[in-house]
């Protein structure tokens, strides 16, 4: 038990001493909170549509003015008004409107008549966020205009309710689970991976092979000791991130309690992955290589920033695999729902398990010998 | 006197590669141990075998009647070893790496404390005890590798070109704290060094390495001895004409003679005769003489004799080497 706390109070040293990458790992995840929260994060608005109205009866004029209407109040889209509709097309392919609206000739007689009149949205689908932005305003305005004046004695009036069960989210706050596991795993890439292989290039492992160490000893001494930094990196990112992110009641005590024992399990499983990874490499240039494919690989099939059920099959499996997974997900159970641990129960297990898993392989690959 | 280590048919091949060819020796108790030889003789192979960082081929060694294959562990703790590299963490303190090796090896206090401090004062390191190593000199650095190799006190010193990389003051330093550490602590000291003088100093014997086999291996007196002549001559030559090299062997006390374009290195025993007949014979040949020196015969030239003069471009073996590369931090 010495020799493992030898390893791990050497490191802890060293971190004291130049602590620059540990910070190095929490702002890049930070940054990326605040970046992504907010770029993702709000509503879209001031789409430019233009309205081609080739009818100009009353019915249309009505719909032109529900039109501005958004227009000044939700802001979803501004409209510009053309005189034709080849015109209006121009534009739209040239990116000067977003999309364009084309009233027909015939609209206002099939208004009168009850025959169903169909109006026109050319949009720019290749931008997929703004093209549903628009189509969600059309829809939610249209049956405004379409409600009768007088209600009909025999309509069935059949209505539904939304009840949100959870105080509004944020996506800056959806975000944030996976931003703390995020910043343990830059902290296990570059305990457990870069630090790992330079200082295994440096020689300094061979000053441990000579002495009486087991493996297992220098292998899970090397684990705590990234955990242990891991550990400070995720209490630093629960706190501050909390805070960016806007959570309520960010210093309940409690809730911070459970989210640093989920901690200290992300951080096992996440280090020993990175030890179970690097334990035969030597060339310091391969953690570098590696580092942005694995955050990739890791981290957006996740669901930390889009919902796992939206994956194709073969990125599923990897989401069943993935120890972001089942982190992300009990990270989001403790900020966004409160939950107790038995709620998380499953991800601790398997994170555990992971970590277990993981660790005995690493254990079994280290090379005792240069 | 035991044998602290015994070598017996030692050999390393990585593939086809063989780096050490069934090298066998023994060291005493107590004895100063030098090993030589051109980069890529094998001599690192064969420290890493002994200190168990590399499993021999086949063969075997016992350090200290225990088996470096069978009883690894019981070698580790019997023995210090200095790798070729500076291991000491440089964010650390002195103190601090000599502690945490004194933990590794299960060293418990105030025994602990009391080795560090004992070891910091006999290194000389003593005021610089609870400042960084990353302010140290290299040869600081090497001083306080060398107290952390002893803070377990083993009876067996393994050391990996000590001085290399250092100034001359500083391996002066080096080599005058060994001989006194190994008075004071009745070490058996295996070492392998690039600076002959170093080893003719210190060394009590010394085997020379080459190609993976043991070249030659003897006290540093008898090696000088066992090469043809007590004087070496090295004289440079405007032009060689034809029949010199045969000239020059002709010349009176002359052992042996080597010639490379328009130097060449004649072996003597008897160095004032051999000049006075050298510079008659150029005369007489109307070859002009550019330099000519005369010198006693020393390990380099046991070394040269032995292992030959050529340049030795070795390609590391992957798996004798610890890494792709090595970083250094200085």
């Amino acid at each position: 038990m010495h020799r493992i706390l030898a390893i791990i109070e050497r490191d802890l040293r060293r971190f004291r001493r130049s602590p620059a990458l540990i910070i190095i790992s929490m702002i890049m995840p930070l940054v990326q909170l605040v970046i992504l929260g907010y770029a993702f994060g709000g509503k879209v608005k001031h789409l430019n549509i233009g309205v081609v109205d080739r009818d100009h009866g009353l019915p249309a004029v009505q719909l032109k003015e529900m039109f501005q209407a958004v227009a000044a109040n939700a802001q979803t889209f501004d409209t510009a008004a053309y005189a034709d509709t080849a015109a209006a097309l121009r534009d739209l392919r040239e990116g000067k409107i977003n999309g364009l609206l084309e009233i027909p000739p015939d609209f206002s007689r099939k208004v009168l008549a009850g025959a169903s009149p169909r109006i026109v949205l050319a949009e720019d689908n290749t931008d997929q966020f703004s093209s549903a932005a628009m189509e969600g305003a059309m829809a939610a305005l249209l049956p405004s205009y379409n409600q009768p004046a007088l209600p009909s004695r025999a309509s069935a009036g059949a209505t539904f309710a939304t009840v949100e069960i959870y105080p509004y989210v944020p996506y800056i706050q959806f975000l944030l689970p996976g931003t703390i596991v995020l910043a343990i795993f830059v902290t296990a890439m570059i305990g457990g991976g870069i630090i790992f292989i330079d200082d295994k290039a440096r020689g300094l492992h061979e000053g441990y092979l000579v002495t009486p160490i087991s493996k297992f000893e220098l292998i899970l001494g090397f684990n705590l000791a990234g955990v242990a930094k891991a550990i400070v990196t995720g209490a630093v990112l629960v706190t501050l991130g909390s805070l960016i992110a806007g959570i309520p009641d960010p210093f309940n005590l409690a809730r911070m309690a459970r989210m640093m024992v989920l901690v200290v399990v992300t951080a096992l499983a996440l280090i020993s992955m990175m030890f179970l990874l690097m334990v035969r490499v030597t060339d310091p240039l391969i953690p570098r290589a590696v580092f942005g494919m694995l955050n990739t690989v890791l981290f957006f099939p996740s669901g930390a920033v889009y919902p796992t059920q939206a994956f194709p099959a073969w990125m599923k499996m990897i989401t069943t695999v993935d120890p972001f997974t089942y982190a992300v997900h009990g990270f989001k159970e403790l900020i966004l729902k409160n939950t107790g641990l038995w709620a998380i129960a499953p991800d601790i297990a398997f994170l555990l398990g992971f970590a277990a898993i993981a660790l005995c392989a690493a254990t079994l690959l280290f090379r005792r010998t240069l | 006197m035991s044998a602290a280590i015994e070598v017996d048919k030692l050999t390393k091949r990585f593939g086809d590669f063989t780096a050490v060819d069934a090298i066998s020796f023994s060291v005493s108790q107590g004895e100063v141990f030098g090993l030589l030889g051109p980069n890529g003789a094998g001599k690192s192979t064969l420290i890493r075998m002994l200190t168990t960082l590399v499993p021999p081929t086949s063969g075997c060694a016992r350090i200290n009647g225990f088996d470096v294959a069978r009883q690894a562990d019981k070698v580790r703790k019997s023995i210090g070893v200095i790798p070729q590299a500076m291991t000491s963490d440089l964010d650390l303190t002195a103190e601090e790496n000599m502690g945490i090796f004194a933990k590794l090896y299960g060293i418990r206090n105030p025994e602990r404390r009391q080795a560090i401090r004992e070891l910091l004062r006999e290194v000389d390191l003593e005021k610089w005890a609870d400042k960084p190593v990353k302010m140290f000199s290299g040869g600081m650095r090497r001083r306080l590798e060398i107290a952390r190799g002893l803070v377990h006190k083993p009876n067996t010193f393994f050391l990996d070109e000590p001085t290399t990389g250092l100034d001359p003051v500083s391996r002066v330093a080096v080599w005058e704290m060994l001989a006194r550490l190994k008075r004071e602590r009745d070490l058996t000291i295996l070492v392998t060094t690039h600076y002959m003088d170093e080893a003719d100093k210190l060394c009590d014997r010394i085997a020379i390495v080459d190609h993976g086999k043991l070249a030659a291996l003897d006290s540093p007196l008898k090696l000088k001895a066992s090469i043809p002549g007590n004087n070496i001559l090295e004289v440079s030559v405007s032009e060689v004409p034809p029949g010199w090299l045969e000239t020059l062997r002709a010349l009176p006390d002359v052992a042996e003679v080597k010639g490379e374009d328009h130097v060449f290195r004649i072996s003597s025993l008897n160095g004032p005769r051999t000049t006075v007949a050298l510079m008659e014979a150029a005369r007489a040949a109307g070859v002009a003489v550019n330099s000519l020196s005369v010198q006693s015969t020393t390990l380099d030239d046991v070394f040269v004799h032995y292992t030959g003069h050529q340049l030795r471009d070795a390609l590391q073996t992957p798996s004798a080497a610890s890494s792709a590369f090595i970083l250094q931090r200085n």
